[in-house]
């Protein structure tokens, strides 16, 4: 047995502490966002944790250092039992994001979850009914919506809005930043549409056009001189428009873990694209262990097994060579530099992609559904 | 509207902004929406005199004492460090004639 960590090419690697802990709740979501985070081989309900395990979670991170727990989904409001949840990762210390589409979500609900959830963040998906419904695939979503802001706000929640931006919407950012500002948000997150999984499934319908990026900066900029003091607008530009990658997860392993609805603990929600990766179960193992000696969680962690250009550039350590599932998804090797660098050789092959798919009129969407109810 | 901060404002820790012993790296952080910030004894010092009673001006004041330092010293530190978390909406501020969020 040996005891040292070692990442995918044997490298000793050192192990930090995390900070922040993504807990998918579960995969169930009234909406059917085209471009959802989740993978396209959703949990079943029948594997999901119990809330008892969710405690135990909550418990073991925060005692392994974890500061923040985002209760994410599918959609969290889904589970019944999620004041008991939330409550248990309150007790355990952690400070709670909830992280909604507020579909679900009942007055009485939320004033259960009065000083157990720490900040709300509600998700964005267009700034009228017309294109937040079609978008979401659910008619009546954006009524629904702006009632449970209205409920989040009387109560007094901190209030993020998470616009999340593609071709079909970015034009109308203005108006997404206003409605924030209308909510009495702290925060507004504008999150370009990040295509893997269900989203690349929707490339040509959802993939910003440069100059809709473009554009969106200036917005951004503006926005955040005018209203400074007021509102904070955190900015995911589009990869596919950018010179260099983003540090996915501020480097692989280094801060960050996912638990998936089954319990299956993850470097990163999509780390499951990466074919070959072993994943472990909290059902299994203690967290600790997994976050220490997890093969999947040490395979990318640090610097040394990157490869060239990677290796000798000197942005290696500001993002530690992009995302591993792009790198997965374009390259067909999780070790390759992110496509989306211009240092990458397939760079020049996903910007021609990516302008093709924007130059592209198609709008009809592939939904995000369960298996059994996904229409052919 | 923004805020000018005087040193007649009551800053203070919003709803969702909270100080926290971190016992595993053995520091103090302030906990924010989405942030976790390392705080050094300064910082710290700062916010945990902010009651939502307080002045920034007695703020100092108190600061002042504890520390021993003349008012010019220990200001403009202050200020400053208030004023960047203003902008992250990380401190409110409560001032006479404008109401505050």
């Amino acid at each position: 047995m040996n005891d040292v960590p070692r990442d995918i090419q044997g490298n000793p690697v050192r192990v930090g502490l995390p900070m922040a802990m993504l807990a998918e709740l579960t995969h169930r979501c009234p909406l059917a966002c085209p471009y959802c985070s989740n993978p396209v081989e959703l949990a079943r309900v029948q594997t999901e944790l119990t809330a008892a395990e969710w405690g135990d979670a909550f418990r073991q991170a925060a005692d392994m250092g974890v500061l923040q727990v985002h209760l994410s989904g599918g959609e969290p409001a889904s589970r019944r039992d999620l004041t008991e949840i939330a409550t248990a990762a309150h007790d355990a210390g952690l400070y709670v994001n909830l992280i909604t589409s507020g579909i679900g979500l009942t007055q009485a609900r939320l004033q259960e979850l009065d000083g157990v959830v720490d900040h709300v963040q509600l998700s964005l998906q267009g700034i009228d009914a017309e294109m937040a419904d079609w978008i979401s695939g659910y008619g009546g979503s954006f009524a629904r919506k702006m009632q449970v802001a209205e409920w989040v706000r009387q109560i007094g929640f901190p209030m993020t809005l998470n616009a999340v931006v593609h071709r079909q919407n970015l034009d109308r950012l203005p108006e997404m930043i206003d409605l924030a500002e209308r909510l009495g948000c702290r925060r507004i997150e504008v999150a370009t549409v990040q295509f893997h999984g269900w989203a690349d499934l929707n490339r040509r319908p959802l993939m910003p056009t440069l100059a809709q990026a473009q554009r969106a900066r200036e917005v951004v900029n503006d926005a955040r001189k005018r209203l400074r003091g007021v509102m904070v607008i955190d900015y995911v530009p589009a990869d596919h428009h950018a010179a260099f990658p983003k540090a996915c997860m501020g480097g692989w392993a280094s801060t960050g873990l996912n638990i998936a609805p089954d319990g299956v603990v993850l470097p990163c929600h999509a780390a499951q694209t990466i074919k070959g990766l072993q994943f472990q179960n909290l059902r299994d193992a203690p967290l600790a262990d997994i976050w220490r000696d997890g093969p999947a969680f040490n395979a990318f962690r640090g610097t040394a097994w990157l490869p060239e250009p990677c290796a000798t550039c000197d942005r290696r350590e500001v993002d530690f060579g992009g995302c591993r599932c792009q790198a997965m998804a374009m390259a067909g090797d999780p070790t390759a530099t992110d496509p989306v660098c211009s240092r990458s050789s397939f760079n020049a092959r996903l910007r021609a992609e990516a302008e093709a798919d924007a130059a592209s009129d198609d709008i009809a969407l592939v939904y995000r559904r369960m298996a059994k109810e996904r229409r052919i | 509207m923004a805020h000018r901060l005087n040193n007649a404002c009551v800053p203070y820790l919003p709803r969702g902004v909270r100080l926290h012993d971190d016992r595993v790296r053995g520091i103090r952080v302030l906990l924010a929406p989405e942030r976790a910030m390392q705080l050094d004894a300064v910082g710290d010092a700062i916010l945990t005199e902010l009651d939502g009673k307080r002045s920034l001006a007695e703020v100092i004041l108190v600061l002042c004492q504890r520390y021993q330092a003349p008012v010019e010293q220990i200001e403009g530190d202050v200020r400053e460090f208030i004023t960047g978390l203003v902008d992250r909406r990380m401190v409110h501020l409560a001032c006479a004639g404008a109401e505050h969020e």
